[in-house]
């Protein structure tokens, strides 16, 4: 509905929507009994919104490619690997890092409601909260890997695994052809968030 | 490639980040938390197939809503009192000025 200001002898500011207004006042409420502190909320935005991101996944799987007992390491235990790099901390408890291979294409989902690796990945993309990726990630993978534009080979098991506030997954995309030449950061630009969720294959240099 | 927005929009960010804030200050743990949302986010589905921005966000809010009301760490009565206050403080504000409660 437009907004009518003909009754105001000067416009007002804009008004928040009614959940922006409802997360306002638990806010205001929260800070008056000192359970929260305001400006921990800003940092908390600043650390998703700019520092944390699908680049820290991308740096670990860069390594492993070219590092194999890296790689053996993140595979036996990966909470232990990626913490000794920087990344750990919230929703980063149990990280569990599964490998695509020729047999094997894995994808990763939250049926619950969005569990996923934050230390790596950030926060999850849309999509990934989605009821459509969440319920046909599980009933219907490959139609799902379709619609991201992945075909598989019709050998390639498809294994799907649902994260939860315990347990976090990352998939280690296969390395693609003709990589050999680039180096660390090379190899990272190759690795989208889409293939480390496994809606996605490595990018070809 | 623009890379596209961590929070479609400011509130998204906002209850988010006051959800982590919360359950690092120890108010509740996180798989409690997941839980609930999960049941949220079910209901709120039977009805209708649900995006990944505002319905989830939507489905995020009403859960900690809710929880923070059982714990009784923000009372219904008082979220009430606090959002009105806020509209009203944005309706007296003239446009440009910081809005803040009185």
């Amino acid at each position: 509905m437009p907004h009518d200001h003909s009754d105001h002898a000067h416009p007002h500011s804009l008004l928040p929507s009614d959940p922006a207004l409802r997360v306002k006042a638990l806010e205001t409420i929260l800070t008056q009994k000192g359970l929260i502190d305001p400006a921990a909320l800003d940092e908390i935005i600043d650390t998703y919104e700019n520092q944390i991101g699908p680049h820290n996944g991308a740096h670990v799987v860069a390594r492993a490619w070219t590092d194999p007992d890296f790689k053996a390491a993140l595979l036996a235990d990966a909470d232990a690997v990626v913490s000794e790099m920087g990344y750990y901390g919230r929703q980063g408890e149990h990280m569990v890092v599964v490998e695509n291979t020729a047999q094997v294409h894995n994808m990763v989902v939250c049926t619950l409601c969005s569990c996923y690796p934050w230390p790596l990945l950030g926060i999850p993309p849309g999509w990934y909260k989605s009821d459509a990726y969440r319920a046909r990630a599980v009933r219907e993978p490959r139609k799902v890997l379709a619609d991201f534009g992945v075909t598989l080979p019709e050998d390639t098991a498809v294994r799907v695994w649902d994260s939860t506030a315990e347990v976090r997954y990352l998939v280690l995309p296969m390395r693609p052809e003709g990589a050999e030449g680039l180096d660390e950061a090379g190899l990272m630009d190759l690795v989208s968030r889409d293939a480390m969720i496994g809606c996605a294959l490595a990018g070809t240099p | 490639m623009i890379p596209e927005p961590v929070f479609e929009a400011p509130w998204h960010a906002q209850v988010f980040a006051l959800t982590v804030h919360l359950n690092e200050a120890g108010v509740f743990a996180w798989p409690d938390w997941a839980a609930r949302l999960g049941a949220t986010l079910k209901t709120h589905g039977l009805s209708k197939d649900l995006n990944g921005g505002d319905d989830y966000f939507a489905a995020w809010l009403e859960t900690l809503e809710a929880y923070l009301a059982e714990l009784g760490a923000a009372s219904p009565d008082k979220v009430s009192e606090a959002h009105a206050a806020w509209k009203a403080a944005y309706l007296a504000t003239p446009h440009g000025q910081p809005v803040t409660l009185d």
